[in-house]
């Protein structure tokens, strides 16, 4: 079994300690645990996050494969508790706690009371204004970092991070809908992704512009 | 002159958020609208009129995640 130091000290070390400490002490909440989310729990649990709260209401189905971090062996498990196994086997020592219920208007306050950095990654673009309108207008301490926009194979250069209001940055290209006759697929997810994760990074480290 | 997403809109003064919404063709499901530095309530679209000098940011979601 690796230990606890033997993976600290395999961290990048040149950074210096403070940067691991602040993730380490650091605490991100995902909503939404699809391309976006499951991609983005990976790269902060690799990057020593200290605590992950994970919210999704589904089960890993078949079609996910294609740009969601899961594998063959998670279908029909919550994405919940698979995506807990897959972080497990990267870091085992990242906290994780995870809520499996779909968020509504009514849960809101009880889902998301406390949590300052909260990574917005539904697939619903009415889920995530729903999401975005409730932190915004609910809890002043809270900082929001969106998805939106990541369909299709349009140039990857379109895809940026933007602080678009005071406590809101949006990463995507803010235009590729999915509907019918373009879907998602797994670079393109995976870069906006990518841009969320090292947003949230950020932020930790007290770098507030995009 | 009103500055919309770092755009200068002229004569929209006295309209509502959920009118000026409409207008431009945003669905308000999607939206998140930020009036002078300051969130502007889903439930207030309808009162919140847009005056002189008013600063709007209006991100609108798509889908896909």
């Amino acid at each position: 079994m690796v230990t606890r130091e033997q993976l600290e000290q395999a961290m990048d070390q040149r950074f210096s300690k403070e940067v691991y400490e602040k993730f380490k002490q650091a605490r991100i909440c995902i909503a939404g645990l699809g391309g976006l989310g499951s991609n983005i729990a990976i790269m902060l649990a690799r990057s020593g996050i200290g605590t992950l709260k994970l919210i999704d209401f589904d089960v890993v189905d078949i079609t996910n494969l294609n740009r969601q971090a899961y594998r063959i062996e998670h279908i029909d498990r919550p994405k919940t508790e698979a995506l807990r196994e897959i972080i497990g086997e990267i870091n085992p020592y990242i906290k994780i706690e995870v809520i499996q219920k779909k968020v509504t208007e009514e849960n809101l306050a009880e889902l998301f009371t406390g949590e300052q950095l909260v990574c917005e990654a539904f697939d619903n673009p009415e889920y995530k204004a729903m999401l975005v309108n409730y932190l915004l207008e609910q809890q002043p301490e809270t900082i929001v970092v969106s998805g939106s926009g990541m369909a299709g194979v349009g140039s990857s250069n379109r895809i940026c991070t933007r602080q678009k209001m005071k406590r809101l940055y949006v990463c995507g290209d803010e235009e590729s809908d999915a509907y019918a006759g373009m879907g998602l697929l797994s670079p393109r997810v995976s870069i906006c992704a990518g841009h969320q994760a090292n947003m949230l990074l950020r932020l930790i480290l007290g770098e507030k512009e995009s | 002159m009103v500055r919309i997403n770092g755009e200068d809109i002229e004569n929209i003064e006295g309209k509502s958020i959920a009118r000026y919404l409409v207008e431009a063709g945003y669905d308000s499901r999607r939206v998140a609208v930020e009036r002078n530095g300051a969130i502007v309530p889903k439930a207030s679209y309808e009162e919140v009129i847009i005056s002189e000098a008013d600063t709007l940011e209006v991100v609108s979601f798509v889908g896909g995640g």
